[in-house]
């Protein structure tokens, strides 16, 4: 068939968006409001969060992992939707880079997203509806302050470290420019402090995608029952594109053939990358939720560290944070210009980085797949940074 | 002079090393950084020189320009960032670390006089160690065979190699000059790494030095 053949089921991350399963979830009343950006108070609101390893008794062991934009606090255990392992147990685990022997590993689905913590597809308290477009929008920074919130809530005073990829690592650097004092090692992997003029068109066109879908119906899907399964996919299908390389689709796919030794003559996905497309995009309209998407992919566009600041250096000014920026030599969506951008900052304000540029074909999503360089390097600075911390001597090993 | 220009054993010596390991010069150049500074080390290779500071509670950053080596670096936990000595110098702000550090990489720069001026911008002192061209085998060697120099430490043929500035201690001392530089210390070595004599003048230093070592701060 040549359409986009979508199953007709009801979105199982819609289930998620108030009761989550397998996750923790810390609620805030009426008196505790998230004061956003845009200038509204939500209240009230929630955070589902998971946590893997030991807190210790001095509560300094913490590592906030931060998701990128589809991803969610399901990090390294297996996901309630689909059962598919955490989208970071490469990294985080006994053992692992991010060793949960060691330290308190703690990861929240942003505020805005679809698998707990409140956003367009939860029950907006006023009208006992879904959000949907009422939802107000989102940025970085109320995600980072949503999850300072949250830290305060569970009495963790200070982070040993912040990590996280893409959308992640623009948390990461929120974290490190919003609270200095709270961070004492920032790991920002294939990231930027602004979203680039390219990577906004980018995610515009799968906005456009969603809202074109005549299911969308102006964001009211969840009330009148329908579901933009088409739009949400043909969004991931094009965002998916920009996560890879040339090289690396060259690699995987070539101009083979899907089943088949000859073209059909026809709009099927004869080839295989076409068949590899609509599988990603079909299933990941069956975990996240499509107004989740505007919503987060809108929070993305709007950042802009140096906008904030003066200039980027007086967003890290006097940081005693030290940082770790890696960067993916064939990352085109956030390439190596932008982090070096980061490290010319940091440089500026004198700060203690580290930076490395990983050479692999994987492009953007490498800094989720098995790159044992990045190991490697995750795995030396945080033990370099633990010893400064005084983490080592109390620690178990 | 009786050398034998043809011979392989007519070379520089081969780096030097205390009986713990460590490369001579850069004990050297640990030994004029004061415990407890904030340095910079510009072309940090594999962290060497950085990891033998941070024994002495020293706060260390590096650059350095190859992938390997930084990588290498980063995982072994120091701060190193992947850039070279001409670029990456200019972002640092003014009195940013107490050292900066050029140990074999002045040679390989473009703009020598710019990254000394920007080292002692960003740093209040400056530790500079090149390999010394004016040393008697070097002189031999283009006098007697008549071909650019190569030894052991410096191993590229002249249309391969990193180093595009090479310079005597005399050159560098005049280098320093210009700049309004001030010496605080100046260390040479001879082929097996020890420090030749401290009264011996400029010019047995400058036939008889293998490599060099200054210790800068800025004019008055």
């Amino acid at each position: 068939m040549a359409e986009l053949s979508v199953t007709a089921t009801r979105p199982g991350a819609a289930n998620e968006a108030d009761n989550p399963r397998q996750s923790l979830v810390a609620r805030f009343g009426p008196e505790q409001p998230l004061q956003l950006d845009c200038g509204i108070a939500l209240a009230p609101f929630q955070i589902a969060y998971k946590t893997y390893g030991t807190l210790n008794a001095a509560r300094t062991n913490t590592v906030l992992v931060c998701h990128a934009l589809t991803g969610d606090q399901h990090v390294a255990s297996a996901h309630p939707v689909t059962g598919k392992q955490g989208w970071w147990e490469t990294m985080v685990g006994p053992g692992k880079p991010i060793d949960t022997d060691r330290y308190f590993v703690l990861c929240t689905n942003v505020v805005g997203g679809c698998m707990g913590s409140t956003g367009p597809a939860s029950i907006n308290p006023k009208t006992g509806k879904p959000w949907g477009l009422d939802f107000p929008v989102i940025t970085i920074r109320d995600m980072v302050r949503s999850q300072a919130m949250l830290l305060d809530h569970l009495g963790i005073e200070t982070l040993f470290a912040v990590a996280g990829g893409s959308m992640g690592g623009m948390q990461v650097l929120q974290w490190a420019a919003s609270y200095p004092d709270r961070v004492f090692a920032a790991l920002p992997i294939a990231a930027a402090t602004r979203h680039s003029a390219q990577n906004i068109a980018f995610h515009e066109v799968g906005r456009q995608a969603i809202m074109a879908d005549p299911e969308w119906r102006g964001g009211r899907y969840l009330i009148e029952e329908t579901n933009p399964r088409r739009g949400l996919a043909v969004a991931r299908m094009g965002a998916h594109i920009t996560y890879l390389s040339d090289a690396a689709l060259h690699r995987k796919f070539g101009r083979k053939f899907q089943d088949r030794s000859n073209p059909t003559f026809s709009f099927d996905a004869d080839f295989e990358v076409e068949s590899y497309l609509r599988h990603q995009g079909i299933s990941f309209v069956e975990r996240f939720d499509a107004n989740s998407y505007l919503y987060l992919t809108r929070a993305m566009d709007y950042f802009d560290l140096a906008a904030d600041y003066s200039t980027l250096a007086a967003a890290f000014k006097n940081t005693q944070t030290r940082f770790c920026v890696i960067s993916f030599n064939s990352d085109w969506l956030f390439p190596t210009s932008e982090s070096r951008a980061i490290v010319h900052a940091l440089n500026a304000s004198s700060a203690r980085v580290s930076f490395a540029e990983i050479v692999t074909d994987k492009g953007h999503d490498a800094f989720l797949l098995d790159e044992p360089e990045l190991f490697a390097i995750v795995r030396g600075f945080l033990g370099s940074a633990a010893t400064a911390r005084g983490l080592v001597a109390s620690g178990r090993r | 002079m009786n050398v034998r220009p043809d011979s392989r054993d007519f070379t520089m010596a081969r780096t030097a090393r205390t009986p713990g390991g460590a490369r001579i010069d850069l004990v050297v150049v640990a030994q004029m950084i004061d415990q407890g500074a904030k340095v910079l080390d510009v072309g940090c290779g594999d962290g060497e020189l950085l990891k033998l500071l941070e024994s002495r509670g020293v706060d260390g950053r590096g650059i350095e320009l190859s992938r390997e080596g930084v990588n290498e670096c980063v995982a072994k936990g120091l701060a190193v960032i992947q850039g070279d000595a001409d670029a990456d110098l200019s972002d640092y702000p003014d009195d940013a670390f107490d050292f900066v550090v050029l140990s074999q990489t002045l040679q390989a720069t473009r703009h020598p006089r710019r990254v000394l001026e920007h080292m002692l911008r960003i740093g209040r002192h400056a530790v500079v160690s090149f390999p010394n061209f004016g040393h008697w085998r070097i002189r031999g060697e283009l006098m007697f065979a008549g071909h650019m120099p190569r030894t052991d430490n410096l191993p590229e043929t002249w249309y391969d190699t990193p180093n595009i500035h090479f310079c005597t201690i005399k050159d560098f001392h005049q280098l320093i000059e210009v700049i309004g530089a001030h010496i605080d210390r100046a260390v040479a070595l001879n082929a097996w790494g020890t420090p030749l004599r401290l009264n011996a003048p400029w010019w047995f230093w400058n036939l008889f030095g293998e490599q060099a070592v200054f210790l800068l701060s800025r004019g008055r």
